[in-house]
């Protein structure tokens, strides 16, 4: 499946003299495609979360098109829209975003059990937590996690369903070294599994993995690689 | 897997669920405890009409001045007068009396010939239409002598024997409860009170020299229809020489203004606590749902979509009403069953518990409302959550 966003933007709109809207996106054309990783770089504030969202399905742009194959993401009704986004786009948010009610599994499999048992999903969600490596950390609450581990099981959680398109926002924030590397390896292992991966980040070593490299400042992305 | 992942949640939060638990039962408490008094009291007094019967009460005229009838009739005090029963007969004749029974009353004595202090009310089996339909809830046979209807407050069993005036008497049957002090009196047939005022008098105990086949205590008369109960009494007072005759309804409207007052009370109370709790709630609500908004954030992320967040907020809303509100309920039926008779005593009031079907109804109807709260407000928070930018939510406090 392939991502694209034709002509995206997004204002907001502000009450500062002289100006009416504050652009967070400029127009841009954008592709995910299957099998590749694409990255965003940027400084904070540049819009490179903003976009990922509007991709996402998660905020409507105030102009252009965001289409998975021939779907438009925002013609469809909220219900539509998120029944797509659970089959089809996994996002890895940013920070820490474990539900502290229930066990690393238990937050792995939810998305498969939101429109349905999830019965099914048991083995891929056992097999994901061990290529995370947090195999044995199945039953624990999020609170006993370090932050790498977290991000792993954030990872294993938007990939349980399978996704044609993995959306990360800033995967390795706050990571060291050994899990920065381990991340982005699973991020890179995804893409060659057929999965189109976006990967939103600050981090310099994310280049090595990645096949296609995009620079966000003040709004405007280009494309570097 | 939203009943699953709510009720996660209330057993992964137990500090936050407990609270919202104890609210709950708060509400329930309130309004079955409430509706539970109300119900009681009203169900006291409707007993206690329902046992008199009658439209009219007529005692002789001396009567009224040397005793409280009020207490003597209505509250089962133990005392007794008499009148000749010549005048049952001049009653009967009277327009517009429909039907007339005689009743005649003994006091028991504290003394080694009586088993206990009670009041002793004799009735006419042909003609009377107040004990015998309340007798028939319990006892099906017809009252022989030396037997007696204990009142359900009189602490002997059926088939127990009591001694008055150092007769024996055998408990046929006890009376189903009206929550008034009747349910300490003892009932029997003319001809075993007789016995007994006989019997009081030999042995001096009896204030008055009296032929017992000869005397009544009170006449209670039925108003035909389309006769005004009113115009009756005040023929009967015109006309019967010696008596005082009385309307029912009066005699029981005092019961009735304090059942009104305490039922208003506690309907107050009831609307205060449901306010309080119902503006706790509702501030404990848009404080969980700001806690838990980057929760909700998180399940749209992974493809929730507004209704599916709703269900499970409403989810969890309704299931913690419910929780607490099968607590409270269990709570006020342990609070007010077990102690009728000393809520009875407390408030002085004719008080009888409704039945189990009566009180099922009333605890459904309480859970039913507190689910209602519950499902209001969660209403309203899903609201909020449904106008929440995801996309803000997560970047907030990741910099």
């Amino acid at each position: 499946m392939k991502l694209t966003a034709e002509k995206i933007t997004k204002e907001y709109p502000r009450l500062r003299a002289g100006s009416n809207y504050f652009t967070a996106v400029q127009p841009v054309d954008f592709a995910l495609e299957a099998g590749r990783v694409t990255e965003i770089t940027g400084r904070s504030g540049s819009g490179k979360s903003t976009l990922l969202n509007m991709l996402a399905g998660l905020l409507t742009p105030t102009a252009g098109r965001v289409l998975l194959d021939d779907t438009d993401l925002y013609a469809l009704p909220d219900g539509q829209l998120s029944r797509l986004r659970n089959r089809h786009i996994g996002v890895v948010p940013q920070g820490q975003t474990a539900l502290q009610s229930l066990t690393v599994l238990e937050n792995v499999l939810l998305p498969a059990q939101l429109y349905g048992d999830g019965k099914a999903a048991l083995p891929r969600a056992r097999h994901l937590l061990e290529q995370m490596g947090i195999a044995s950390l199945a039953d624990v609450r999020p609170k006993e996690l370090s932050g790498g581990e977290l991000r792993r099981m954030a990872i294993a959680r938007a990939l349980i369903n399978g996704p044609a398109v993995l959306l990360a926002d800033e995967p390795t924030g706050d990571l060291d070294d050994e899990n920065t590397a381990a991340v982005l390896g699973l991020l890179r292992d995804t893409a060659r599994q057929g999965a189109a991966v976006l990967l939103v980040t600050h981090e310099a070593e994310a280049a090595r993995y990645a096949d296609e490299i995009w620079h966000m400042e003040a709004g405007a992305p280009t494309r570097w690689e | 897997m939203i009943g699953r992942l709510c009720w996660k949640n209330l057993k992964g939060r137990p500090g936050r669920t407990a609270a919202m638990l104890l609210l709950a039962g708060f509400l329930s408490f309130s309004i079955f405890g409430g509706s539970l008094m109300i119900q009681s009291l009203q169900k006291g007094l409707g007993g206690l009409r329902a046992r008199l019967g009658a439209d009219v009460i007529v005692v002789p005229s001396s009567a009224r001045s040397q005793f409280n009838i009020d207490d003597i009739l209505m509250q089962g005090s133990p005392g007794y007068f008499y009148m000749s029963a010549d005048i049952e007969g001049k009653i009967a004749a009277r327009e517009g009396v429909e039907r007339v029974s005689s009743q005649v009353y003994l006091a028991s004595v504290t003394a080694s010939c009586c088993s206990a202090s009670v009041q002793l009310i004799g009735f006419d089996p042909e003609t009377d239409f107040t004990i015998q339909p309340w007798a028939e809830e319990t006892y099906g046979g017809a009252l022989g002598d030396g037997e007696l209807l204990a009142g359900s407050d009189v602490s002997v069993p059926v088939s127990g024997v009591m001694t008055f005036f150092g007769v024996d008497c055998h408990v046929a049957a006890k009376l189903s409860k009206t929550g008034s002090t009747l349910d300490s009196a003892v009932y029997a047939n003319r001809a075993t009170l007789q016995a007994l005022i006989a019997a009081s008098e030999e042995r001096g105990l009896n204030r008055y020299e009296v032929d017992p086949d000869r005397v009544i205590s009170t006449v209670l008369v039925k108003v035909a229809e389309g006769y005004d109960i009113e115009a009756v009494k005040n023929d009967i007072n015109i006309h019967v020489r010696k008596v005082t005759a009385a309307r029912a309804s009066n005699m029981i409207s005092g019961i009735a203004e304090n059942l009104e007052g305490i039922s208003r009370l506690i309907g107050l109370f009831v609307a205060v606590i449901w306010a309080l709790c119902l503006v706790i709630m509702m501030i404990a609500f848009t404080l969980l749902m700001q806690e838990r908004k980057k929760e909700f954030a998180v399940l749209r992320v992974m493809g929730a979509a507004r209704g599916r967040l709703a269900g499970l907020v409403t989810a969890e809303a309704v299931l913690l009403c419910l929780l607490g509100g099968c607590a409270g309920i269990a709570l006020a039926a342990l609070a007010v069953f077990p102690f009728s008779r000393a809520i009875e005593g407390a408030l002085g009031l004719p008080f009888v518990a409704p039945g189990g079907g009566r009180a099922l109804l009333l605890a459904l109807l309480s859970l039913a409302a507190c689910a209602a709260v519950g499902a209001l407000i969660s209403g309203l928070s899903a609201a909020r959550i449904s106008r929440l930018d995801t996309s803000l939510i997560l970047r907030e406090g990741n910099g």
